[in-house]
């Protein structure tokens, strides 16, 4: 039996080196949800119906092209800090953690060389994905659908002339489809614009949430937009509409920005260099602390206030920096304080790496940074 | 809020639109919004605090007169999901429950997502030699189970032999 977390390495965090609108949209997810016809839904079927199914998808994603040398895992499989590795990758949900014990009840499947895969028994029998980084909804959904595509020929969905695709809950039921974008809007959170925005979003069929999906909350000005409604409309229409007002909102943020460079740019730098010399030195980092200074250290990456470090570093930090990853980088159960520390130090160190790399400190060669040292001019 | 028509009833109405890329907001009460010939009942799916699934659920509980629900609605006969039990958890049971409750699930579509017609990707149903044979595995495995459970031992020998049967064809 393969060890998870021998092979569980890099998988699923293809992401991180980034896409279009890197700086400001983080990652792009397209989520599909089937089910099996005459298995009952994973909530009401008992444990041998849940290893049939679980027998099912594993013999067809073990055939398709579109997974090809990914791997498959029996939830049971997993040891507990795998498993939350995988929730801080967001490549399973805390729904298929729960999912009533016994033999095979929850399985999950990685492709190997794309952040792609296939989560069994979680709410539907399947949930597959796709997970690029930055806005990249297209090159998503073309490779949902293929894996889509390749597993329906195998299996038999449960799809209803009308309906559509059927799932447990009836608000994914239609096209099962779930797109996301993940954007870091802090200029609208610091011009106050951002509950306008996010009120628009919501009056438009699409919906937002913190960085962990359902019920989370917002840390380090990070949220993920939605589409609201799965049923009535094709899957390109859905994901075009969302694409579309992620641009809207991109245009709005970068607005922001720029009436924050123009009407205060001194607490602008400041707040970005406070936040890179927090994340550089710091000895004891929480979490939702190091989200929020990285929050500020993309923002200044983003408006050229610091020269380093790369939004690759970045997205390499908000995923490693996480408990889960800390403690296996560690070899060690960590307790709270000292994944504080743990954490400080990954950091300092990964933006030591970083700035080494690129052969300069953040500051080097901007000539706007030195304005700050001056007094303010027009006064 | 205020309605911008008549700025002064409270608005209740909240439509957005997006026309030439160009996101739009207007909020009226519900006299200004009739006059505009908006719908309060095509509106409130939209209204903040009233998601439409609680709204339905809570139907379900206290038939209305938008979707009533007869409570004597009987059980899914596949799965054996009552209304009461996707009252509670907000989910159906399997496939066949979308076929048993059709008329009741119709209206909550309608409502959740403004229509109740799949418009996406068509499946036909092309399912390989494999997964009928899984499929078929699968279920006789049940039948099995459930045979020997109740010391039926006739079927549970002839399902055993089918099985082996299928097993030995891979």
């Amino acid at each position: 039996m393969i060890q998870p977390s021998e092979v569980l390495g890099d998988r699923g965090l293809d992401w991180i080196r980034g896409g279009d609108e890197a700086e400001i949209v983080l990652s792009s997810r397209i989520r599909v949800a089937r089910n099996l016809q005459g298995f009952a839904f994973p909530g009401r079927s008992g444990p041998e119906e849940r290893a049939d199914v679980v027998e099912m998808i594993q013999a067809a994603a073990e055939r398709i092209e579109s997974l090809d040398g990914g791997s498959f895992w029996g939830i049971e499989e997993l040891d507990f800090l795998d498993r939350e590795i995988l929730v801080e990758r967001h490549l399973i949900s805390r729904d298929l953690l729960a999912a009533r014990p016994g033999a095979s009840s929850a399985a999950l499947v990685l492709a190997r060389e794309t952040s792609c895969g296939v989560m069994v028994n979680e709410e539907d029998h399947i949930r597959l994905q796709a997970l690029v980084g930055g806005l990249g909804l297209d090159a998503a959904w073309r490779q949902a659908d293929r894996m889509d595509e390749e597993l329906g020929a195998l299996l038999p969905l449960a799809f209803h002339h009308q309906f559509g695709f059927l799932t447990a809950c009836p608000t994914n039921v239609g096209t099962g489809l779930r797109a996301s974008v993940l954007i870091h809007i802090p200029g609208l959170v610091l011009t106050k614009e951002v509950s306008k925005v996010l009120e628009g979003i919501s009056q438009v069929g699409l919906t937002y949430r913190g960085l962990y999906g359902e019920g989370s909350e917002v840390v380090g000005n990070f949220f993920q937009i939605s589409n609201q409604t799965t049923l009535g409309k094709t899957e390109e229409d859905l994901i075009d509409h969302l694409g579309r007002v992620t641009g809207k909102v991109i245009e709005y943020e970068r607005s922001a920005r720029s009436v924050l460079l123009a009407e205060a740019p001194s607490v602008l730098e400041d707040k970005v260099w406070r936040a890179y010399g927090i994340l550089r030195t710091a000895r004891s980092l929480a979490l939702e602390e190091m989200m929020n200074l990285l929050s500020g250290v993309r923002l200044g990456v983003s408006l050229k206030l610091l020269k380093s470090p790369r939004v690759e570093t970045l997205n390499d930090i908000l995923v490693r920096g996480q408990s889960a990853h800390l403690e296996r980088a560690a070899g060690a159960k960590l307790t709270e304080h000292e994944a504080d520390v743990c954490r400080a130090t990954y950091v300092r160190d990964k933006l030591a790496r970083d700035e080494r790399d690129a052969g300069h400190a953040p500051a080097d060669g901007t000539s706007d940074t030195t304005a700050v040292d001056g007094p303010p001019s027009g006064g | 809020m205020v309605c911008e028509d008549c700025g002064e009833r409270e608005a209740a109405v909240h439509l957005t639109s997006i026309e030439a890329a160009e996101m739009q907001s207007i909020h009226l009460c519900v006299g200004c919004a009739a006059e505009r010939g908006i719908s309060p009942e095509s509106a409130d799916a939209d209204a903040p605090g009233t998601p439409p699934l609680v709204d339905f659920l809570a139907q379900l509980g206290s038939p209305g007169p938008k979707t009533p629900v007869p409570d004597s609605a009987e059980p899914c006969p596949f799965c054996g999901i009552s209304a009461g039990d996707f009252r509670r958890t907000g989910r159906v049971g399997c496939s066949q429950c979308y076929v048993h409750f059709e008329t009741q699930l119709r209206g909550l579509l309608r409502r959740i997502h403004g229509s109740s017609q799949h418009a996406g990707k068509l499946y036909l149903n092309e399912a390989s030699d494999l997964s009928d044979r899984l499929g078929q595995l699968s279920s006789m495995r049940r039948r099995l189970k459930r045979a020997v459970e109740t010391e039926d031992f006739e079927t549970a020998a002839e399902l055993r032999d089918r099985i082996h049967e299928i097993e030995m064809k891979e």
